[in-house]
């Protein structure tokens, strides 16, 4: 499995969410399966995808959220963890595609193909709610069955990108059309 | 009313309903009363750039987010307040302490303190420069200002504001 399937899995198992999505190949792999007003593509601001859907979670209690994270993102803002950990209890889900690789970059690795592993770092930062996933037709009950709370999902997978565009829309019009449809 | 209720007092009269923040030795009054109201929403964050991302998101959701911060960390902002806060026409309102100027006892704060006033004009980053208590009431109009230009807003607290205390110490 790449993200690419993973995130196919991802859009499978969609009810109503809103989706805050990580920079570079995760947001054009997530426009080139399923485009839809309520996906926020952070087109820049690395590290902050997470921060962004916490925000996102806290002025909107009645929705749920996911972030769709990555491995390298997700080390270049450990503190993310204990914020949401620590502030979050309903409404987020943090979905983080491990493929050990910055990928959006030429696949360079990161820490969690040495000695890291994130589910541990995220356990220490207060989450009780801990899953991970290895095996592609996992990923669709396992996210339509969450229920209420604050959940990290890890989602192993392989390194990758599928051969797609780049989302053509500008960053106002996210942000436009994101505002209205929630 | 001492300064930092009035500070308080135009922060909430603006219609800022969320804080991220980090703390100041400056600041200290201030947070404690927030966190004493109990009538604006406060969040610790670990990293000011991360109280970036949660304030962006906290907007698009409507709401006027402020962060509360040391002047320092606006060093540690520069990327998120570009690619993301002004790519996407998202306004912040960034309350800082102004650590480093005039006064200060710890030498590793004056390079970012000499710094800062810099950085908001290179940043084009409207800045407000509240130095006595007459001028406190200016943090409604650098809000004001933000909400209707959808731009970012720096706010300077400096530290004549609190003389007096410090004169104590």
């Amino acid at each position: 499995m790449k993200r690419y399937d993973a995130i196919k899995k991802i859009v499978e198992s969609l009810n109503d969410e809103l989706i805050i999505c990580n920079l570079g190949a995760p947001s054009r792999e997530l426009y080139n399966i399923s485009d839809r007003p309520s996906n926020f593509y952070m087109l820049g601001s690395m590290g902050l995808v997470s921060s962004i859907a916490l925000g996102v979670a806290l002025g909107r209690p009645n929705k749920t959220v996911w972030c769709i994270d990555g491995d390298g993102s997700l080390l270049m803002n450990l503190g993310t963890l204990s914020t949401i950990a620590n502030n979050q209890s309903n409404n987020l889900t943090l979905i983080i595609i491990d493929n050990s690789s910055y990928g959006s970059t030429g696949n360079q690795s990161t820490y969690t193909s040495g000695k890291t592993n994130l589910e541990t770092i995220a356990e220490g930062a207060g989450f009780k709610s801990i899953t991970v996933i290895e095996k592609e037709e996992d990923i669709v009950v396992i996210l339509k069955n969450l229920g209420i709370g604050c959940h990290f999902v890890l989602i192993k997978t392989k390194p990758g990108n599928a051969e797609v565009d780049n989302v053509p829309l500008l960053p106002e019009e996210i942000k436009t059309r994101f505002m209205k449809i929630i | 009313m001492n300064v930092d209720a009035a500070i308080y007092k135009v922060i909430k009269d603006s219609g800022i309903d969320l804080i991220l923040s980090l703390p100041c030795i400056m600041l200290k009054g201030l947070l404690e009363l927030i966190n004493d109201k109990g009538e604006i929403q406060i969040i610790p964050v670990t990293r000011e750039e991360e109280g970036i991302g949660i304030a962006a998101g906290a907007y698009l959701t409507g709401k006027t987010p402020a962060l509360l911060i040391q002047n320092s960390g606006l060093g540690n902002s520069v990327n998120a307040i570009k690619s993301l806060l002004q790519l996407y026409k998202i306004p912040v309102v960034f309350i800082m302490s102004h650590r480093g100027a005039e006064g200060e006892e710890i030498i590793a704060q004056i390079p970012m303190g000499q710094l800062t006033p810099r950085l908001l004009d290179i940043l084009n980053i409207k800045k407000y420069i509240i130095d006595s208590v007459e001028k406190i009431k200016k943090i409604k109009n650098a809000v004001e200002f933000s909400k209707n230009s959808n731009q970012s807003v720096g706010i300077l607290l400096k530290r004549e504001l609190w003389r007096k205390r410090y004169e104590k110490i």
